[in-house]
């Protein structure tokens, strides 16, 4: 029964989709532009929702859930799947009593990411299918036929979408939804085939044959698949095979030409695009990041071309595809020169500044990690040094010192959130006490995951859908690890702040020092009133501004504070020697 | 006509509520409509853009989720500075509604980076037909300070071609708290171009 129209992201619609189809469990790590599935999951009671510590412990437990026969999904960015992999691979060969799809959000441009990698080789390197929407109601519908392929093959499904689509709204028509039978009938016990789900070398040996066989029927069934589909296939002008975000550009630069749309886009369905390209003396790849769908066609002997047009970097545009097949195009303008950028800064109040303020002063060599820490690569705190993923930075600090030893690296200090220490912290830090490293470690405790909009972890006391759990004790994890030397400071209090920081560089064993103080968006965040600076007292020194808060400013050379940003943290008013900055009063 | 629709201003003031808030009304008004926005990196007080797209008549499609530069009908700045930085989106002698205000950011005000002597003048020379609301007025006449992103909505809908019943369906259905008050914004935004 057709319910209503309205307006979903891309992420919205697959969380709908998933619903629809009748999924029991979605799990989730967060992370742009994925963050939005499984948030929106956890909206429908009927589905079991949750933030997993990592990616892998996602992809695990919607594994359980599909071979003891339920529809479950994981959801995670594009680097999140990297983390899976391990199972993924594995995985694709068990046999999927229910149906699993796993979802990546990748990011072109990175727009929020470390990298740009594109997953759609991951549907190539496990041998799985691979499903492109173009808009939120294909996304919807694509979640809806990844479950079905899903239980019918017995594979994982992999969704792939990018930044562009998981963040655009656009009209959905809504389904009530599907009953669908999972698990042991009622009064049946659980049975698992261990052929079908012990990879031990001999099963698995048997079940790579399978797994070929199986990409094999799929690819005829993508030949079959609605979802790859020819529009204007007496068009004039050149030809396009395209999938995914870049389908709208090309819908929109050429709107008469012939499209072949793959909405199923691996195993690729070489029989239809054989006759799509028969006869035709232009035929176009369109696809962000790398020639992967070219190259294929190319090696299958159908002469298509693109990526010697079109850039492997960044996302498309409809003007780009214009530019790239002679279509004329007005030259862009310009934008206006020299104006003041205004990039992303760490919040006014935001806990992460007292520690790296305290760092900045001992001029350490922070190894950030994956958080909003990171911004303390910017002036005027610059002192993050490296970021790669998640948990990184502890590994990175013990391999320094390890091999040049600790007059080189004394001044070296891992620095790592909350949520990215749950994630993939743990085991490096385990590691520099296993091997006598005496690597130091800031975890920057703001009891949420706050880059991504403030989603539970283990640390913040609170699930998926806002109730309250067991909160982790990350004091007696990180001693359990194997470090003794744990502190606990508010980073709002500069003095012990700054002590603790100075106490921790000159250590000779592993030491650990928790920066603990919640993020100064959180609803429950304290808020004092707003400082108040005096222009007759202030000596324009700028020491308060070497905090770079964005509530201080200069007027006339003096510090002033923008009260409608300040959130009453205080560290300007410990920072000044000359007390122009004191607390305001409370209304 | 007024089909592609940038949104800029600066993380906290509320682009993406508005962005809601037109996508919906070209709905109701029975159009296709995307509305897109980047969202993700710590945004507090860095530069949000989002785009709201409609199909030119019922029943067409909206296909790029983005509007390129020299391709916009229309700007809705929700700071100065944010309306100049983005106006080479506009198509030639397009529409640029603005807000008043000015924040200044931090690259300035900490660090130094210069700012332009006059923002009126640099509007001026984008050569898009500029109308720009006291916003902040308007929410002090409310009596509440939430309301400026729906006041700036009234000042461009002075400009398209919805029917008042349709935005106060959008308006009930996106802000439903303080309605009274997002109403009355709404439309001293509206006389206010």
């Amino acid at each position: 029964m057709l319910l209503e129209k309205v307006l979903l992201s891309g992420n919205e619609a697959i969380a709908r989709g998933a619903y629809e189809a009748g999924a029991r469990l979605v799990a989730a790590y967060p992370g742009t532009p994925s963050t939005e599935i499984a948030e929106t999951a956890a909206t429908f009671k009927e589905m079991y929702t949750e933030w997993s510590p990592n990616e892998k412990v996602a992809l695990e437990v919607a594994t359980g859930a599909a071979l003891a026969g339920a529809w479950s999904m994981a959801a995670m960015k594009h680097v999140g799947l990297n983390v899976a992999s391990d199972p993924l691979m594995t995985v694709a060969y068990m046999e999927i009593d229910g149906a699993l799809v796993l979802v990546s959000a990748d990011d072109p441009g990175m727009w929020s990411s470390q990298n740009e990698q594109d997953n759609r080789y991951w549907a190539r390197f496990a041998k799985i299918p691979l499903l492109e929407p173009s808009d939120s109601q294909e996304a919807k519908d694509l979640t809806v036929e990844a479950f079905r392929l899903s239980h019918e093959f017995h594979a994982p499904v992999l969704i792939r979408t990018t930044t562009r689509l998981s963040h655009t709204r656009c009209p959905v028509t809504l389904l009530e939804r599907a009953i669908v039978a999972q698990g042991p009938g009622p009064g049946q016990r659980l049975t698992l085939v261990p052929e079908k789900t012990v990879m031990i070398p001999a099963n698995a040996k048997r079940r790579h044959p399978l797994v070929e066989q199986r990409l094999e029927a799929l690819a005829t069934a993508a030949e079959a698949s609605p979802f790859n589909r020819v529009e204007n296939p007496d068009g004039a002008g050149p030809a396009f095979i395209t999938s995914g975000i870049p389908y709208t550009y090309v819908k929109e630069a050429f709107p008469g030409s012939p499209v072949l749309k793959l909405g199923f886009s691996y195993p690729l369905p070489l029989k239809l695009i054989r006759e799509f390209a028969a006869g035709r003396k232009e035929v176009y790849v369109i696809e962000e990041l790398d020639p992967l769908v070219e190259t294929e066609l190319r090696a299958a002997g159908i002469p298509v071309t693109g990526k010697d047009r079109l850039t492997k970097v960044d996302e498309y545009s409809t003007t780009m595809l214009q530019q790239a097949f002679g279509k004329p195009a007005a030259p862009a303008p310009k934008p206006v020169p020299g104006l003041p950028p205004r990039p992303p800064l760490l919040c006014a109040g935001c806990p992460h500044r007292g520690v790296l303020y305290a760092l900045a002063l001992q001029k350490a060599v922070v190894l950030g990690d994956i958080g909003c820490y990171t911004l303390g690569v910017v002036k005027p705190l610059e002192t993050v040094h490296s970021c790669t993923c998640m948990g990184a930075s502890i590994g990175h600090a013990h391999g320094m010192e390890k091999a040049l030893g600790r007059e080189v690296t004394g001044k070296v200090v891992a620095m790592i959130g909350d949520s990215t220490f749950f994630h993939s912290g743990m085991t490096p830090l385990l590691g520099v006490a296993y091997n006598n490293g005496s690597t130091k470690t800031v975890i920057v405790d703001n009891r949420t995951t706050a880059m991504t909009g403030h989603q539970g972890n283990p640390g913040s006391g609170l699930d998926a859908h806002g109730n309250p759990t067991k909160q982790a004790d990350l004091v007696a994890l990180v001693k359990a690890l194997g470090i003794d030397d744990v502190t606990v400071i508010d980073p709002y209090d500069l003095k012990t702040t700054k002590a603790a920081v100075k106490r921790l560089l000159e250590s000779d064993a592993p030491a650990v020092v928790i920066s603990r103080r919640e993020c100064a968006l959180l609803r429950t965040a304290q808020r004092r009133p707003a400082a108040v600076a005096s222009k007759d007292i202030c000596t324009a020194c700028g020491l308060c501004l070497k905090l770079g808060c964005p509530a201080l400013y200069k007027a006339d050379c003096k510090t002033q504070v923008d009260v409608t940003l300040c959130n009453g943290c205080t560290m300007c008013i410990q920072v000044c020697p000359f007390g122009a900055i004191k607390e305001g009063d409370p209304q | 006509m007024t089909k592609d629709i940038m949104l800029v201003g600066v993380g906290g003031q509320g682009v993406v509520l508005a962005s809601n808030l037109l996508a919906r009304a070209f709905l109701e008004a029975g159009y296709h409509v995307k509305q897109s926005e980047i969202h993700g990196m710590a945004q507090r007080g860095g530069s949000v853009t989002s785009f709201v797209r409609r199909g030119g008549s019922a029943g067409e499609l909206v296909y790029a989720p983005g509007i390129d530069p020299g391709q916009a009908d229309a700007l809705l700045a929700f700071e100065k500075l944010e309306a100049i930085r983005f106006s080479n989106y506009l198509k030639p002698g397009g529409l640029l509604v603005s807000s008043q205000q000015e924040i200044i950011p931090t690259t300035v005000s900490a660090l130094g980076a210069p700012y332009p002597d006059s923002l009126d003048r640099l509007l001026d020379e984008t050569g898009a037909r500029v109308f720009l609301v006291d916003v902040l007025a308007i929410a002090r006449e409310c009596g509440n300070p939430r309301v400026v992103n729906v006041a700036l909505v009234g000042a461009l809908a002075a400009h398209l071609e919805i029917a008042t019943d349709i935005w106060e369906r959008a308006i009930k259905a996106t802000v439903p708290r303080a309605l009274e008050a997002n109403l009355a914004a709404f439309r001293m935004g509206m006389e206010a171009v």
